[in-house]
């Protein structure tokens, strides 16, 4: 492989639907424990990288290896046993929507392990205490709020103590201090468990502060693959353009002042 | 005209394609009912959405069924002037035909519709990618509950639905109209054989599977069909599902039939 310490690494990725073309040519790795954080506007294909990652879509051209497997090539209980790895939580949240939140975020241990009833009980609670859900376990998904449903998608996701993290905007829609919190526990669990984490996210700049690497998808590549100090160094153009869009208040407020003072 | 060729080659290909991968979802989801974790209380929900909830629907189709059956077995065989079979005609329709078709036809439309809609609306709305990214087999979790319990509680439905039949026949052939109570009895019991019965139960069983198999494949690849999204893709799977399998049973009673007597 190009890149020793990746645990995922995309190569190449095309992918059109119809007449749109969606992804490039996208090269983006993903190293082992590390948080990275993909970055762009709306509808550049953020959400179909990631489903690219998880083989749920087939690209048309372009690899992707999975601790050097190619999830393009795999079939069935391969792909089956490499999931297993995964804890996803997916940009509309995909709760069952005719099971409870206790059952929803029970069901992967239900399913997938040999936990006693009672285990399993304590453990949802736990999840459910931390995320601040305690006392919406018998609701189901459409009688919560549009946060509610991303934490029980957290919950979700994390139970099987997955090592590959890959989040799909988990803070859209909730307010800042759960999203404040919600990027600590992260912070938290990873230092323990040492995951590998991909997130997408709008949140910047205050997703800095947690992420390792950021990438920037526009145009159906990655412009850039760095750690948050580089990108605000970067001077591609694009880039540039990007950071002073997104952290305008902070970077280029002189700048304004100036476009300001000369509108007047 | 090649345009035209082309076209119907085209259309030929998707059908084709169609059914490969119909012949892919049986085949997992079969498969699924031999793989652990084996749990029982899925398995006993869904024999209460296909078999119990579908026991009034059954009851009254087979309690007219069986009636109507009386009234036009009892002036028809008059014309001849053998009433007495009429306990023979209702008995061998309703066993070997109007039973296990109609209960077929009435399930389709009671649970096939809703098979369909569920699988379809999980499907549209990412939970089955969900289930696969948790590593857990939809065919399993999903389909392969409802393909046992929709075995176990189809034979049910005919049994029921031709015993109350039989009495729904009597009702009206023997009560009402006054034909010989023990005709009717003697020439229902001596003319219904075990292969009969025999074909009947092979009948509910094949309803059975085709009935699952259809409407949940419908509903599992809703989003590879055209316009197969949100709320309308998955009512014209839906719909499309019902037909499809209504006619498949149809079409599946004449070949066992064919084969069989
Ligand atoms: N199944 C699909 N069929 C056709 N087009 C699709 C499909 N999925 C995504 N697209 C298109 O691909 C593009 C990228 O979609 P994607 O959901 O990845 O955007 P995104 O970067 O995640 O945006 P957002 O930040 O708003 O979530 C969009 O233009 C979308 O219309
Ligand atoms: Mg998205």
């Amino acid at each position: 492989m190009t890149c020793e310490n990746c645990c995922i690494e995309l190569i190449g990725i095309e992918k059109s639907f119809g007449d749109q073309k969606v992804l490039r040519g996208v090269n983006l790795p993903i190293r082992r424990g590390f948080t990275t954080v993909i970055v762009g506007e709306s509808g550049q294909g953020k959400s179909v990288l990631l489903k690219h990652i998880l083989g749920l879509i087939a690209p048309d051209a372009g690899q992707v290896i999975v601790e050097g497997q190619d999830v393009t090539r795999l079939r069935g209980p391969e792909l089956k046993k490499l999931r297993t790895r995964f804890g996803v939580l997916f940009q509309g949240a995909a709760l069952f929507d005719s099971l409870t939140v206790f059952d929803n975020i029970a069901l992967p241990l239900r399913e997938r392990t040999r936990m006693p009833a009672a285990e399993v009980r304590e453990k949802v609670r736990a999840t459910l205490e931390l995320l601040d859900l305690s006392g919406s376990e018998d609701k189901y998904p459409a009688q919560l709020s549009g946060g509610m449903k991303k934490r029980v998608g957290l919950a979700r996701a994390l139970q099987l103590n997955p090592e590959i993290l890959l989040f799909d905007e988990p803070t859209t829609g909730l307010d800042p201090v759960r999203s404040h919190e919600v990027y600590q526990m992260f912070h938290e669990t990873q230092q323990k468990l040492g995951y590998t984490s991909i997130i997408v996210s709008h949140d910047i700049p205050k997703i800095f502060n947690l992420a390792d690497y950021i990438a920037l998808l526009h145009e159906g590549v990655i412009q850039i693959c760095a750690t948050p100090e580089e990108l605000q160094r970067c001077e591609k153009p694009l880039v540039r353009a990007f950071v002073e869009r997104v952290m305008g208040k902070m970077y280029s407020s002189e700048i304004e002042d100036l476009e300001l003072a000369a509108g007047l | 005209m090649i345009e035209w060729l082309e076209n119907l080659g085209a259309k030929g290909l998707s059908i084709l394609k169609e059914i490969g991968r119909a012949g892919v979802f049986l085949f997992w989801s079969v498969v699924g009912i031999f793989r652990p974790p084996f749990k029982i209380m899925p398995i006993i929900k869904q024999i209460h959405v296909i078999g119990a909830t579908s026991f009034t629907v059954i009851f009254f189709t087979g309690a007219f069924v069986g009636m109507v059956l009386g009234l036009q077995g009892h002036y028809t065989l008059r014309m001849f002037g053998a009433e007495g079979a009429l306990g023979s005609a209702v008995a061998l329709s309703l066993v070997r035909e109007l039973g296990p078709v109609l209960t077929g036809l009435m399930v389709t439309g009671r649970v096939g519709s809703s098979i369909c809609a569920e699988v379809g609306i999980m499907r549209i709305s990412e939970q089955i990618d969900a289930l696969e990214c948790m590593a857990i087999d939809p065919y399993r979790y999903l389909i392969s509950p409802k393909v046992v319990a929709s075995i176990l509680s189809l034979p049910l439905l005919t049994a029921i639905f031709n015993i109350v039949g039989l009495m729904g026949g009597f009702l009206v052939g023997v009560r009402l109209l006054g034909g010989s109570e023990g005709a009717y009895l003697s020439t229902m019991k001596s003319s219904v054989m075990a292969a009969d019965i025999r074909m009947c139960f092979i009948k509910s069983i094949c309803f059975a599977i085709l009935i699952v198999w259809i409407c949940a494949d419908r509903g599992y690849w809703v989003h590879k069909s055209r316009n197969g999204f949100g709320a309308e893709g998955v009512s014209r799977a839906t719909t499309h599902a019902v037909v499809i399998s209504s006619v498949a049973i149809l079409v599946a009673d004449y070949v066992i039939t064919s084969l069989l007597l």
